[in-house]
Parts: structure tokens; C-alpha cells; sequence
């Protein structure tokens, strides 16, 4: 069981207020993700949840059970960290050994429960190497395997795979997720990179400055991001927010529209343009094009390979059914 | 772009630091070796000028024969092993208190280090005349103050009191190499430790323990290639007596006191296998540890 609940929970350190009270709840088995720009509390709140950091207030349940001032050890939850804090003297054996070790388990059962973790993760040909004679990867898994044999509550990850690089980091992510499906327990996963929010959240929380912006899955933030905020955070490419005159045609301070959601022309539509740079990844084409009446250029997504050049004006129409207004606050206009 | 050219003039710009090195190890370890053959007592009238009697194996026989040597040995040993243990234990404890955030940090690190630059004879001599002396020393007046009576450390307690000495000498260094390594362990190591379940004291055991592994090694490398030949301490308090005499005083005894150089410089040989006999062991585990 792992159900996590943030009760006004609220943290400062010294006059600084990083995150203010702060509700959350967090259901058993959901694998729920942090995403937010860099400093905006991510971090801070997975390490009050763990425990290494104490709240300045509020309440902190696991399972129903009043955790606040439980030490982490106590609270039954195993955290992956960024650096993988491996401990760098011992065998991968020992490092995956050492949570059983510390809770005094008997040698045989540590020794069954190291190699079925290391079977899961791949692991059991470096069994006796130390952390440094391994990859990245490799440490991570060792990271994770350390997590898991001790069956937590809950998994906490931060950042895991940022150090990793862009092919290990998609593989890992699929590992993570399968294991997510395997073990089906809580997991709380810490990222500023959306794609890994997209791709791996059940439930999606988007912070800044300490707040949530909105939670909900990743559709739902896709489709309905709840303010500008949220909207500019989740989708990639961003979605192209535009002000001004095309935005009062929609009575709106703000409209918004994804570049997968904009058609394009040579020959008519309603926003003329002049194609700027263009980003061909095979199965994409990028345009950024600067249209009349728009500050920024618009960027549009179009399927497969298509060839606009540099300079040459064409005309973009938005779907309406996808088109995303927002108020003069930034709010979603229903 | 180490290139032959750049390396040999790195060769030429060394040669004259390498040269006076070995000039300056070289030159006095050659005449010792020569005199430990010889028969060489300036107060008898033997000098270098009239050409010294070559007696082969005879000094060392006499310096390891005489009853003096054992006791020599087994005092350095037990001096240099209890400033060992003393200086590496309090230094990991000292250190690990000054890794702790608190209030005034920067002058308690003065302190700590201050020791470390007070001459030995001096520190030998506050420490002989203001705390151990049995009438007006620190400690008389502590003991008295609990109604015992005063101890003479330097007469009945002398080696302890030594070792206390030197220690007090070298724990500043002890310490600051520590601190250093302190400071490089990952808190995310002792956090993970931590979530592990593993209490203050098993974190302290199975992660900053073997972090400092190679800072200890240091430490007890350094500090023995020192040690073996403290002197000024001695000197100062014991003079040699009561069990202190080291192997290093010996020598000086056999040359100064009784001016027989021969004899002494034989017994300056036995200090130099001595101290490559410790060097090597040393070495061997210093390398284990480093290689990691
Ligand atoms: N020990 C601390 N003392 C003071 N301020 C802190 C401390 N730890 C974090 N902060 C501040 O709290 C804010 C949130 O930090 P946090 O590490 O949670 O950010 P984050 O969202 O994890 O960022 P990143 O994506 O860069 O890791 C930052 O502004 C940081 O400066
Ligand atoms: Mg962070």
C-alpha cells in the first residue's frame, strides 16, 4: 500500500518561502509525476515527502498514518536519487544488499532477494564489480535495484536520468515504466523534462514557484491546460500563444494553439506568412513562420516530409476545435 | 604539446632542484655509512684529516649488543603507535565536529590548527613547565583541586606524557587532512544511507569510515615518517630518561654524550632500515588503498 497524502504542507527555509501550504493527494499505485522549470521546489518537495527535510507545517499521511515526524527510515519509502548515491567501497551485491543488511535480514534471504532484483534489472553479471567500474545505466539500475528489494511503499525518483544520455535516457525511461507496471506500486517521479512527464505519468503535477499549476493526466493537461502557464509547460513543440487583435476576433486576451493543430497552404487560409527556419526530423517537419499581425512566429508541425522553402509565403488556418482562449489573468476560458 | 624539445628543457630547468637534492641526502648518507665502519672518536684524537682505523662490522655489532638498543626500539614503536592511534581517532571525531554547521566555525578552525605552528621545543616546554609540572602545572593543581595527589608525569607516566605531547603536536594536522575528506563525501551518499535504514552510528561505519580510508592512510604515512625521528620533545622534558629514550635520541646520545661517532653513525644506519622496513609496509597498504 501507498497512498500519500500532503495535508497543507508548507516549507520555508529561514524567511524564504519555497513551497507554500501545498494539498495533494497521491493514490495507491499511481505513478505520479513532478514537472516543473528548474528551482521551482520539485526537489524540495519529493525530500520533505521522504522525510530528509522537515515541513515547516502542515501534514504529511502514508497510508492514513500520521508521517510528519517519522524518520525516513520509518516511513517505508525508498528514494532514487539524481547522483545515485551508490556507495562507491562496495560491491554492487552490497549496495543492493544494504537496505536488508541495515533492516537485519539473515544472509540467505538478502542473497534471494539481491538476485531476483538483479535478474530483474539485468544486473547479474556485475554483481561483484564496484559502482565505479560500471556505465551510467548500469549505475542506475543498481540505484533502482537498491530501491526495490526493499518492496517500499512507494518509490521516490529524482531527476534519475538526467544524467544519462538522450538513447540510454528513452530506454531507461521504458525500464522504469515497465517496472511501474510490474510491481504496481506508488511511484513519484521528479522531472523537468515534459516528454518523460508525457510518456510515464498516470497523474501529472505541474509546480512553479512552489505551487501546482494543475494536476491531472497528461491528456487532460494536453487538452485542457487550465492557464498559460500549464499550456506553454506541456506539448512539444510549445504550443504558439498568440495576443492582440487575433485574439480579440476570439474573445479572448490570449489564444493558444498547438503546431500539430495549424494546417498549411500555399495558396489560402487565415494567417499569411513567410516561412522561416524550417526543422525536418523524417517523420516531422517544423516550420516557424512569421505571419501579419503576430509578434512571434508561429511554429506549425506537419506530418512526414514536406518542402516549404525559405522566404515563401503561405497561409495557416487553425482548427478551431483545438483552439485554447484564455483571459486577461491567464485562465482557461471554458 | 609535450613534445621532445619541451621535455628536454623541463630536464635542464630541473636539474639543478634535482641535483642539490641529491646532494643534500647523498652526500651526509655516504660520510654516515663511512664512519659506521671506522673507528671514530674526535676525543681520543681520531679525525678525518689523519685518516680514520676501518673496523668492518664492529659498530654495529656494539649498537645492537648494547642493552640500550631493545628498550630504544620498542620506546619509538610505542611513541610513534600511541600518537598514531590517538591522532587518527580524535582527528576522525574533531573532524567530523567541524564539519557540523555551527556558530563561530571559522575560529574554532583557527584553534584547532594553531598547535600545528608552535615549535616543537617550545611546545614541549609549556607543556613540561605549565601543565605537567608536579608543583605548579595545570594538571597538579586539577588533581589537587579533587583532593589526589599530584602525579610527576614526566617521571612516572613519561611515555604517556610524551605521546601526549606529540600528539597535541599533530592532531591539527590529522584533523585538517580529515576535514578535507569530510567535506568531499556526497550528502546525497549519507541521505541515501539514511532512507537505507541505517542509524548514525552504521552510517558512520559503512560510508564515512571507508571515505576517509585513504585520508587516514595518509595521514598515518606522513605523520610516521615524522615521528620516527622526533626529538626536540625528549630533549626538552625527559632528556632520554624514564623509558624515553628513542632510537633517534640513542644515536644522539652514542655521538654527543659519549662522542663516538662511529658508533652512532651505525646506529643511524639501523634507523634508516627501520624506517624503510615501516616505509615499505606502509607503502604496500597506502597503495592498496590509493589504487581503488
Ligand atoms: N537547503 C536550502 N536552503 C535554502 N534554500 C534552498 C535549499 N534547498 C533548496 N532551496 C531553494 O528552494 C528552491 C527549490 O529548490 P529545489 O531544489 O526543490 O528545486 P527543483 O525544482 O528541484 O529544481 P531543479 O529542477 O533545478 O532540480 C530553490 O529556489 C532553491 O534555491
Ligand atoms: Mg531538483
Amino acid at each position: 500500500m501507498g497512498r500519500i497524502t500532503l495535508d497543507k504542507v508548507r516549507k520555508a527555509f529561514g524567511d524564504v518561502e519555497v513551497i507554500p501550504p501545498l494539498d495533494l493527494t497521491i493514490e495507491d499505485g499511481e505513478f505520479v509525476v513532478f514537472v516543473g522549470p528548474s528551482g521551482c521546489g520539485k526537489s524540495t518537495l519529493l525530500r520533505l515527502i521522504a522525510g530528509l527535510e522537515d515541513v515547516s507545517g502542515g501534514e504529511i499521511r502514508i497510508d492514513g498514518q500520521d508521517a510528519t515526524m517519522v524518520p525516513p527510515a520509518k516511513r517505508g519509502l525508498a528514494m532514487v536519487f539524481q547522483s545515485y548515491a551508490l556507495y562507491p567501497h562496495m560491491s554492487v551485491r552490497k549496495n543492493i544488499a544494504f537496505p536488508l543488511r541495515m533492516a537485519g535480514l539473515d544472509a540467505a534471504e538478502q542473497e534471494r532477494r539481491v538476485k531476483a532484483a538483479a535478474d530483474v534489472l539485468n544486473l547479474t553479471d556485475y554483481l561483484d564489480r564496484r559502482p565505479g567500474q560500471l556505465s551510467g545505466g548500469q549505475r542506475q539500475r543498481v540505484a533502482i535495484g537498491r530501491a526495490i528489494v526493499r518492496e517500499p511503499a512507494a518509490f521516490l525518483f529524482d531527476e534519475p536520468l538526467s544524467n544519462l544520455d538522450a538513447a540510454l535516457r528513452v530506454g531507461m525511461r521504458l525500464e522504469i515504466s515497465e517496472l511501474h507496471k510490474r510491481l504496481k506500486t506508488t511511484m513519484i517521479y521528479v522531472t523537468h523534462d515534459q516528454v518523460e512527464a508525457m510518456t510515464m505519468a498516470d497523474k501529472i503535477v505541474v509546480l512553479r514557484a512552489g505551487h501546482i499549476e494543475q494536476v491531472g493526466s497528461p491528456l487532460e493537461l494536453y487538452r485542457a491546460p487550465r492557464n498559460l502557464f500549464v499550456a506553454g509547460f506541456i506539448g512539444s513543440p510549445k504550443m504558439n500563444l498568440i495576443g492582440g487583435a487575433i485574439a480579440k476576433q476570439h474573445d479572448a486576451a490570449t489564444i493558444g494553439i498547438r503546431p500539430e493543430h495549424i494546417s498549411v497552404s500555399p495558396e489560402a487560409g487565415d494567417w499569411k506568412g513567410r516561412v522561416g527556419v524550417s526543422e525536418h526530423l523524417g517523420s516531422d517537419t517544423f516550420f516557424h513562420v512569421t505571419c501579419e499581425g503576430i509578434g512571434e512566429p508561429v511554429t506549425v508541425r506537419v506530418g512526414g516530409e514536406v518542402d516549404l522553402s525559405y522566404g515563401q509565403t503561405v497561409w495557416l488556418t487553425p482548427d478551431a476545435n483545438q483552439l485554447h482562449r484564455f483571459d486577461d489573468k491567464g485562465l482557461r476560458i471554458a | 604539446m609535450a613534445t621532445q624539445h619541451s621535455r628536454s628543457a623541463a630536464r635542464l630547468m630541473m636539474a639543478p632542484a634535482v641535483i642539490l637534492l641529491l646532494g643534500w641526502m647523498l652526500v651526509p648518507l655516504t660520510m654516515t655509512l663511512w664512519f659506521s665502519f671506522t673507528r671514530y672518536l674526535p676525543m681520543r684524537g681520531d679525525s678525518i684529516e689523519r685518516g680514520l682505523e676501518w673496523v668492518g662490522f664492529e659498530n654495529y655489532v656494539r649498537f645492537i649488543g648494547s642493552s640500550s638498543f631493545w628498550p630504544s626500539v620498542q620506546a619509538t614503536l610505542m611513541i610513534v603507535g600511541g600518537v598514531l592511534l590517538i591522532t587518527v581517532v580524535l582527528g576522525v571525531l574533531l573532524a567530523i565536529l567541524l564539519d557540523q554547521p555551527m556558530w563561530g566555525q571559522g575560529i574554532v578552525r583557527i584553534l584547532v590548527i594553531a598547535p600545528f605552528f608552535v615549535m616543537p621545543t617550545v611546545s614541549a616546554l609549556v607543556w613540561k613547565n605549565m601543565m605537567m609540572d608536579p608543583v605548579n602545572g595545570m594538571f597538579s593543581y586539577i588533581w589537587r583541586f579533587f583532593g589526589a595527589d599530584p602525579v610527576s608525569w614526566l617521571s612516572d607516566a613519561s611515555v604517556p606524557s610524551i605521546i601526549l605531547i606529540v600528539s597535541w603536536q599533530w592532531l591539527p594536522f590529522a584533523t585538517l587532512i580529515l576535514l578535507t575528506a569530510i567535506q568531499s563525501l556526497d550528502s546525497e551518499q549519507l541521505e541515501a544511507a539514511e532512507m537505507d535504514g541505517a542509524p548514525v552510528l552504521a552510517r558512520f561505519w559503512f560510508i564515512v569510515l571507508p571515505h576517509l580510508g585513504r585520508a587516514i592512510t595518509i595521514v598515518i604515512l606522513i605523520q610516521t615518517i615524522f615521528l620516527l625521528s622526533i626529538f626536540a620533545e625528549i630533549f626538552v622534558t625527559t632528556g632520554g630518561s624514564f623509558g624515553t629514550r628513542t632510537l633517534t635520541y640513542l644515536i644522539f646520545q652514542r655521538v654527543v654524550d659519549s662522542q663516538n661517532i662511529g658508533l652512532g653513525s651505525a646506529g643511524g644506519v639501523y634507523a634508516i632500515i627501520l624506517a624503510n622496513i615501516v616505509a615499505i609496509f606502509l607503502m604496500r597498504i597506502v597503495g592498496k588503498n590509493l589504487d581503488r
